[in-house]
């Protein structure tokens, strides 16, 4: 019988490589008496020298590649304690600013602060930035360096079972000195669902992996063969047998964070997404929709019951649980492509999405005291990682026993010993103050926010984009914009002042008084609204957003038919919801929707598809404004004119 | 159809693969490659389970184009319906061919054709150190066409599961792959332990705790070891005991009442077959049947209820010696059993329906 190491040999040495030389030994002495043969094995066995030569270069190389690979990740990775070492786990930073993910149920304990352990040995101050409840995900950022080592973000789309992977982190909280614990193992399976508890902490379209997951990894990363960051670690299938690795733990993909990285980024406790239809799979597995919500913007959009979900944001839907698990790495308000068959005929949609939580409702059970509730074992199982928590159960801090919580039996080892307690690093400060560092980085804000101060920070980012575009501030005057309309071929012209805004089409002239409303008259007919679209648009360019009333930096998202994401800001004002998507790099605006306030209508909807100079400023060329399914108007703008002062009425 | 339309191309593809490559497949294909192709011929069971730690699902391994299944012999199977889900996501009502519990495996059949699947007789055997991969449908995670679970690890030992009685409490007690990955875990068992090239070593066993220091036992039961029986259960030489007494009544049959033992009432519709009781001096008493007991087989028949013990006994005459194979404290017991002559003929006079033997004797 051969004995082959192959490549990625995962490291076993002592009994493996003894039986491995032992092959080599009888595979190279086969034809020799047995006597020599058990020379020549003694001296394999005992020879230091003896390994390098008989190992395989490709044994080798593999073995230097994965060493290469978890010192380029071990970098980045956080050992998170909270203040005062209560509890803690793992994360990763992403940024060299300092910008770090780990879980929800991780960060929620530590409050608004906590302190970050990484491979250099040293501590770092850290603040809560943004979280994700639904998807165990938070964001931190760290103080201390501009040149914090990061991990390079994988594409969790392209690993597929059978891969390669590391999991690193903190397990059982060993390392005191903050160097991260590194497993190697497989990927079991990809678009994993496990269910939630209640509706917090759903690991959707999840990687699974054998690679040890414990207590404390939670939060920490895991990493592809070549050290690139493809999820999160922070959940495993536990039974029975105590609350440590069973070989089965999940990761949330990183392609799931990217989505919500933009509205982690603002501070703010961001929503999944629910389509607001109920589908089932047929038996030849066509997705039906068997229930759907008729203020759903799906079903605005068309879709109806009976009809066979075919395509959802880009990936192919053969089962009801494929569209859960991409339902499941989304944010609300998305708007995704969807692709449904009626009648034998393919239909095309782009559908916003809503939120699984009205804002209240998930407030209330993020803001609520205690760390979030382990899942219901049943359907399936799987739970979060108990951070802070030895693998017997205990909390830290606590001796076994201290509380007679009927797990005395899982504390006991097999001979019904108790184990040692686990005591937390003693060399963590007890700093029970907020560092002057973190007050400095930190502002609540209204509910809704965990750190209302990042998205201050964005606000301003965007302003500053949008002022390097062009100053409008001196503007004051009523903005005449005219050329050729192309959709209903004729000229236009559109006049914008401080009360209000006029249009005159080929089709009729109307105009929108300020003090009514904006939701008041929504013209042009058939429009959703573009004068007041256009009227909110003049506003946050001359009076900027200290000015502009209520403004919320909301994150990113996409915007049909275009590639990539875009920073969105929110404005709510004179009785509407604006919108106003800017291109992540330069700041340009490029698209306005504005909403009825407090309405299921569709929003009217601007996008800017071309610039040109004007007096040194970018404006406009190109406008095209959609309502509902279809295109309401392309409009060439051939002249503008900005007045400085006075107000003329249109 | 399409679908063999797209078999034949795959077919063809595989063909002509082999010439080009010359028999050196299984080397050259990545190991996601090796593990789609074994995870397509791993099907998903649900059965008869689904409270307190007894998860109604576990694995299986298609061992035959037309649908022959092979997995562990578990209390899953003990359901009027079963059914299995392919790695496709096609679902199949499944029929229990027969089981053979003193190696815990099992046969399904469902009505398939053209499915891809493992040639028991090119399983291969491993030694120590070999690597592996196990696949299961552990803790149910995977649905409908989604793949079952893989994960990596080493054949750590190749050992008798015997020297471990007592320890470990299994029927099985021949050799075993302990490996050193967490594979036995709820709903891994009856799936399949390959090596790295993707040919299977052996069926993944069912949950095992060492009861003194509550570790648990990660291996697999060598497919050389269930070989033969698995052939005799698909011949159908050891199905199991029909549920239904026999169409033509004998004159005078065997009965529980005749061998002196009591079950557990009937209540379910698949009453397993518990011994409640042991009447002194009778045929079970002097054989050395124990309350508790719970029978496996009637000479080679596998027993699966109540109904299907008093289904068995009723096909077989008075005067005839029978063999009950029974599991007592987690081993196997064989005892044999002669219903003495004198109480033979007075048998007949004796009224019927008393107590709990009439719920048991299969004729209501």
């Amino acid at each position: 019988m051969m004995f082959r190491r192959r490549p990625n040999e995962p490291q076993r040495r002592s009994g493996a490589e003894r039986d491995f030389k032992l092959q080599i030994a009888n595979l190279q002495f086969a034809i020799c008496n047995s006597c020599l043969s058990c020379v020549v094995l003694c001296l394999a066995l005992f020879s230091p020298t003896a390994t390098a030569a008989d190992v395989e270069e490709s044994v080798l190389k593999s073995e230097a590649d994965r060493i290469a690979a978890v010192a380029k990740a071990a970098p980045s990775v956080l050992a998170i304690f909270a203040q005062g070492g209560q509890g803690g786990g793992s994360g990763v930073v992403i940024t060299p600013d300092g910008y770090a993910l780990s879980n929800f149920h991780v960060t929620k304990p530590c409050g608004n602060y906590m302190q970050c352990g990484m491979a250099d040995g040293k501590l770092y101050d850290a603040v809560i930035v943004g979280v994700d409840p639904v998807g165990d995900v938070a964001l931190i950022k760290l103080f201390g360096r501009d040149d914090f080592p990061t991990a390079e973000l994988g594409n969790s789309d392209l690993v597929q079972a059978g891969d390669w992977c590391f999991s690193m982190g903190n397990p059982f909280l060993l390392a005191t000195d903050f160097t991260p614990s590194v497993s190697y193992g497989m990927v079991s399976g990809v678009h994993r669902y496990q269910y939630p508890a209640g509706t917090l902490l759903e690991y959707a379209d999840c990687i699974q992996t054998d690679a040890a997951i414990n207590p404390g990894n939670s939060g920490g990363p895991l990493f592809d063969a070549e050290g690139r960051l493809i999820g999160i670690n922070g959940r495993g299938s536990f039974e029975k047998r105590g609350r440590v690795n069973v070989g089965v733990g999940y990761a949330i993909s990183i392609n799931q964070i990217k989505n919500f990285l933009g509205g982690l980024r603002s501070g703010r406790i961001v929503d999944h997404a629910t389509l607001g239809a109920q589908v089932v799979t047929g038996e030849t597995g066509d997705v039906v929709v068997t229930n759907i919500l008729e203020e759903c913007d799906a079903y605005r959009r068309g879709l109806r019951v009976d009809d066979e979900i075919v395509r959802f944001a880009g990936r192919p839907i053969r089962s009801a649980n494929a569209l859960k698990n991409m339902l499941g790495t989304l944010p609300r308000d998305w708007r995704v492509p969807l692709a449904y068959r009626r009648d034998g005929q393919i239909h095309e949609i782009y559908v916003r999405l809503m939120g699984v939580h009205r804002k209240d409702e998930l407030i209330a059970k993020t803001d609520g005291g205690g760390v979030p509730e382990p899942p219901q074992p049943k359907p399936k199982p799987g739970e979060p990682m108990p951070e802070g928590r030895r693998p017997d159960g205990q909390p830290n801090g606590k001796e076994p026993g201290d509380q007679g919580d009927g797990e005395s039996e899982k504390s006991k080892d097999g001979n019904g010993r108790r184990r040692p307690p686990f005591r937390m690093p003693q060399a963590l400060p007890k700093a029970e103050k907020m560092p002057e560092i973190v007050k400095q980085h930190f502002e609540k804000g209204d509910p809704g926010f965990v750190n209302y101060f990042f998205n201050q920070q964005n606000q301003d980012r965007l302003w500053r984009g949008v002022t390097a575009q062009g100053d409008f501030s001196q503007f004051e005057g009523a903005w005449t914009l005219s050329g050729m309309a192309m959709g209903n071929v004729g000229e236009f012209k559109i006049e914008l002042t401080n009360i209000g805004a006029g249009i005159e089409l080929p089709t009729g002239d109307t105009d929108m008084n300020v003090a009514e409303g904006l939701a008041a008259r929504l013209n042009p007919p058939e429009s959703g609204g573009l004068l007041s679209t256009l009227w909110l648009w003049r506003k946050y360019l001359v009076e900027g957003p200290k000015k502009f009333g209520k403004l919320e930096y909301r994150g990113t998202a996409p915007l049909p038919m275009r590639e990539g994401l875009y920073d969105v800001l929110v404005g709510t004002t004179e009785g509407v919801d604006c919108l106003f998507f800017f291109e992540p790099a330069g700041g340009m605006l490029v698209a306005l929707e504005m909403f009825p306030e407090g309405t299921d209508a569709d929003p009217c909807e601007v996008y800017f598809l071309e610039y040109q100079e004007h007096e040194g400023r970018h404006f406009p060329r190109r406008l095209e404004v959609r309502y509902g399914d279809r295109v309401f108007g392309v409009y060439e703008v051939a002249k503008v004119e900005l007045n400085k002062s006075g107000d003329q009425a249109p | 159809m399409n679908r063999g339309r797209v078999w034949l191309a795959v077919m063809a593809l595989w063909a002509f693969w082999g010439l080009v490559s010359a028999g050196a497949l299984a080397d050259d294909r990545s190991l996601p490659a090796v593990i789609r192709d074994v995870q397509s011929k791993i099907v998903k069971i649900y059965g008869a389970g689904g409270f307190r730690a007894l998860e109604p699902y576990q694995s299986g391994v298609l061992i035959s184009a037309d649908g022959y299944v092979l997995t562990a012999h578990s209390y899953v199977l003990d359901a009027d319906y079963i059914t299995c889900t392919l790695d496709d996501g096609r679902k199949f009502e499944a029929k229990l061919l027969g089981a053979d519990p003193r190696l815990e495996v099992a046969v399904l059949k469902i009505e398939a054709t053209d499915l891809p699947y493992f040639d028991l007789a090119k399983a291969v055997v491993a030694a120590e150190g070999t690597r592996t991969l196990a696949f299961s449908n552990l803790f149910g995670i995977a649905f409908g066409e989604e793949p079952a679970s893989v994960q990596r690890g080493v054949v750590a030992a190749v050992t008798a599961l015997e020297a471990r009685r007592g320890v470990f409490e299994s029927l099985y007690t021949g050799r075993v792959y302990v490996v050193d990955a967490m594979t036995n875990n709820p709903g891994a068992a009856g799936g399949a332990l390959t090596n790295i090239q993707g040919e299977l070593l052996g069926m993944l066993g069912k949950e095992l705790r060492n009861a003194r220091n509550n570790t648990w036992l990660n291996y697999a039961i060598p497919i050389s070891q269930l070989t033969s029986s698995v052939e005799l259960i698909r011949a159908g030489k050891v199905p199991p005991a029909p549920e239904d007494g026999p169409d033509k009544k004998l004159p005078n049959p065997m009965t529980l009442e005749a061998l002196g033992i009591v079950m557990m009432p009937n209540i379910l519709p698949r009453t397993p077959p518990f011994v409640e009781k042991v009447r002194p001096n009778s045929p079970a008493a002097k054989a050395g049947v124990m309350p508790d007991d719970i029978i496996l087989f009637i000479d080679d028949a596998l027993v699966q209820s109540v109904d299907s013990l008093g289904a068995a006994l009723a096909r077989i005459a008075i005067d005839e010696r029978i063999r009950l194979t029974v599991e007592r404290d987690r081993a196997l017991v064989e005892v044999t059993l002669e219903v003495p002559l004198e109480e033979q003929t007075p048998k007949r006079k004796t009224p019927e329906g008393q107590g709990t033997q009439t719920n048991a004797d299969g004729n209501r």
